[in-house]
């Protein structure tokens, strides 16, 4: 369908064809859902219109629920329109929360999905906020609900219709206004709907929700007689069903790279960890570890009346192992993906790397990140050109004095210290790379190594070539250390 | 037989099975010599202990002083085999310098754990598995009498060998003069290098780098002093020619003790 043409669903009321979904451009057009398809079609000649399937749009919703596991363990849809993921305890594998919803909206858009997405305290502010803050990204800081709520419309409650009318003609616009106001005469008037979905949004009442399980996936359940409470229990039970999923594995020669532990606690309230591994295993005592050492996030609450470990994503693994030895010089056949796995569980997916070199002749774009457990990149940098043991990003203006344009400085100023200069290597005339940035174009910078007279070694640049000033503003910098 | 060389041989043998009391698993003698015969003398191990913790400063504030002790734990790990899990606190270690001290970038997984204690946690996790060259954490912060132990039984369990390069904040830094279970303590100073030419020295250019390397605490040894040149593609250090034969100069003492 071309993105520029308007595109209606039309459903039966019981009386006439309504129209039941309008995409963005119909929306601009004026048309909107509930109105009269007579009416829009009088408004849009030729209007394109398809038949409206409930069923559909559910399987579909269900089916986006089921992807959003990439993300977090527990994730439900939320009809007719919204997905939820309980995203407690996964944010940091993504780099954070605000990390994980640009990921989520940036994957959604590649697939033609146009979405707007929140973290909050509580299921009903994400809701809310998703739905009605300005940008279609928003994390809500931890107890942040009542000033994200304030300013929102009543609609953001999730409140039936006709309860939003009724509080529109008693003047209630904003959420602010009802909080406000006294609550019984306004529980007498609308019902207990509209204090239970008050309270569910600024957390006072707790909320379930009902999360996905793909049928397709290896997991084992067991439940308990008696709740559980103490690590040791849950440790053990850990070990148990780990050993189960990983002999349904091995039958299926597949490896887990990635498991989810769902608690249901005796409220009947969820909880999930989630582990990733750096490479497919099904070693039961690697896993187990992995799992345990998540296990001090969970809360227990009154107690674990059951416990159900599921493996979302798997990849084939033959019968026997592989094992290391992708490392230079590497002594033992270790297997450093259990050390890795744990680093990333611990740390979080983009913090454990290895670099390897990129042809830039710009010094900070030379070094890019690769997998831990990458295969060796077997390149290293050219040795004959000097390059500092850190590198201050970005490069700080330093004050400094040459004797003639092109020449070393005899001295710099940097941090108000004065550094005389004993000792110079240089210069290393970097060239911009005008086929990334425009500004690069005719951008030169002049590198030159420096001893100063207590012996420490400087890496100091001269923006410019000293010739044409198109190419530079002869401003020094300061950009690492020897 | 002298009595005076019965009892050397006594004292001998009592040194030799003290230092093996109280210590489990796989830490051995084994040593990595830095292959200058005036340093590995003065170390009991002649060399580096393997499988032990070695504490490594700059001469100052990190910032501008820290970048000799990094690349002085390069180079050591660079003659080491295995891979090597360098801990950080944050991104600023520059992957092309640790290759042109020997340490090529596909042996260096880096781990970025922010918080010093948290560099701590991921130091222990890391020597917990054997077959490493080498694990080296940044901090910024104290290391505690205890944390110190804890790394230094993990590294002889593992025979993992184990750097803490001590980034402090401050000149004088009195965290660094806190006693610690590490084998060895060194601090590494820059001083002004030689001349490229040492015939002409008026030519323009930069030698190789010159460091006042100090050995300020030794597990069963003393503490020592030397001028050496920095370390090399291959990872080695060179003693200074012209300072083969004397010790750190008074005047360097006296131009840090002022600032």
């Amino acid at each position: 369908m071309p993105a520029d043409k308007p595109l209606i669903t039309a459903t039966h009321d019981g009386r006439r064809q309504v129209v039941a979904a309008a995409d963005r451009v119909a929306r601009s057009l004026g048309l909107y859902p509930g109105m009269a398809v007579a009416q829009a079609q009088a408004m849009v000649p030729g209007l394109p219109i398809a038949a409206a399937e409930p069923k559909g749009d559910a399987r579909a919703l269900d089916d986006l629920a089921a992807w959003c596991l990439r993300y977090a363990p527990l994730t439900a849809p939320d009809r007719p329109d919204g997905i939820w993921i309980e995203a407690a305890g996964v944010a940091h594998l993504f780099g954070g929360e605000a990390a994980l919803l640009a990921d989520l909206v940036a994957r959604l858009a590649r697939g033609g999905v146009t979405a707007r997405a929140a973290i909050a305290d509580t299921p009903g502010t994400a809701w809310a906020v998703a739905r009605y803050a300005e940008r279609p990204i928003t994390v809500v800081a931890p107890s942040g609900a009542a000033d994200a709520l304030r300013h929102l419309p009543i609609a953001a409650l999730r409140l039936p219709e006709e309860v939003i009318a009724g509080l529109a003609r008693l003047g209630f616009e904003r959420i602010d206004q009802l909080t406000a106001a006294p609550r019984p005469p306004l529980a007498l008037r609308f019902g207990p709907v509209l204090m239970r979905r008050l309270d569910q949004a600024f957390g006072r009442l707790f909320e379930p929700i009902e999360p996905v399980s793909p049928s397709e996936t290896v997991s084992s359940r067991m439940t308990f007689p008696e709740p559980l409470l103490t690590p040791e229990a849950l440790t053990a039970v850990v070990g148990r069903l780990t050993h189960a999923v990983c002999a349904e594995l091995e039958r299926r020669e597949e490896g887990a790279r990635q498991l989810d532990l769902v608690f249901e606690r005796v409220d009947r309230t969820l909880q999930a960890i989630r582990i990733g591994t750096a490479r497919p295993s099904r070693t039961p005592q690697h896993l187990a570890r992995l799992l345990d050492e998540q296990l001090e996030r969970v809360d227990p609450g009154l107690g674990i009346e059951a416990m159900r470990l599921a493996v979302p994503l798997v990849e084939p693994l033959s019968f026997t192992q592989p094992r290391g030895g992708f490392l230079i010089g590497q002594k033992t056949e270790t297997d450093l993906s259990v050390l890795v796995d744990r680093l990333i569980n611990r740390l979080g997916d983009r913090r454990v790397y290895r670099v390897a070199p990129v042809e830039s002749d710009v010094p900070e774009r030379s070094v890019r990140r690769i997998g831990p457990l990458s295969p060796a990149a077997d390149a290293t940098w050219p040795p004959t050109l000097p390059r500092p043991t850190r590198l201050l990003k970005p490069p700080q203006p330093v004050e400094a004095l040459a004797m003639l344009p092109d020449h070393p400085p005899a001295f710099f100023i940097w941090r108000r210290r004065r550094h005389r200069i004993r000792r110079t290597d240089g210069p290393e005339r970097i060239a911009g790379e005008w086929w990334r940035l425009d500004g690069e174009r005719r951008a030169t910078r002049d590198y030159w190594q420096v001893e100063d007279d207590a012996g420490r070694r400087f890496w100091l640049y001269r923006s410019g070539d000293a010739v044409d000033p198109e190419t530079g503003d002869l401003r020094w910098f300061l950009h690492g250390f020897f | 037989m002298e009595p005076g060389s019965a009892t050397a041989i006594v004292l001998a043998d009592l040194k030799a099975r003290i230092a093996h009391v109280g210590r489990p698993g796989k830490g051995s003698d084994a040593a990595l010599p830095f292959g200058i015969p005036e340093i590995d003398a003065r170390l009991p191990a002649a060399g580096l202990t393997l499988g032990a913790l070695h504490e490594v400063a700059g001469g100052g504030p990190d910032i501008e002083h820290g970048a000799a002790a990094a690349l002085l734990v390069a180079g050591v790990l660079a003659r080491l085999p295995g891979p090597v899990l360098w801990v950080l606190e944050r991104p600023d270690l520059f992957a092309p310098a640790l290759a042109a001290a020997g340490l090529h970038p596909d042996r260096v997984i880096y781990a970025e754990a922010g918080k010093p204690a948290a560099v701590l946690l991921s130091m222990e996790e890391c020597l917990r598995h054997d077959g490493l060259a080498g694990v080296v954490g940044e901090l910024s912060g104290p290391l505690t009498l205890t944390a110190s132990r804890r790394l230094q039984l993990a590294a002889e369990r593992s025979g993992v060998t184990c750097f803490a390069l001590r980034r402090s904040r401050s000149h004088d830094d009195a965290q660094l003069k806190e006693p610690t279970a590490a084998a060895t303590r060194w601090r590494v100073s820059a001083l002004p290098s030689a001349p490229p030419l040492a015939s002409s020295p008026e030519t323009p250019g930069l030698g190789r780098s010159r460091w006042h390397l100090e050995l300020t605490r030794c597990r069963g040894g003393e503490p020592a002093s030397w001028i050496v040149e920095a370390s090399d593609a291959t990872g080695h250090l060179g003693l200074a020619a012209d300072a083969r034969d004397r010790s750190a100069p008074a005047a360097w003492e006296r131009r840090r003790a002022g600032g």
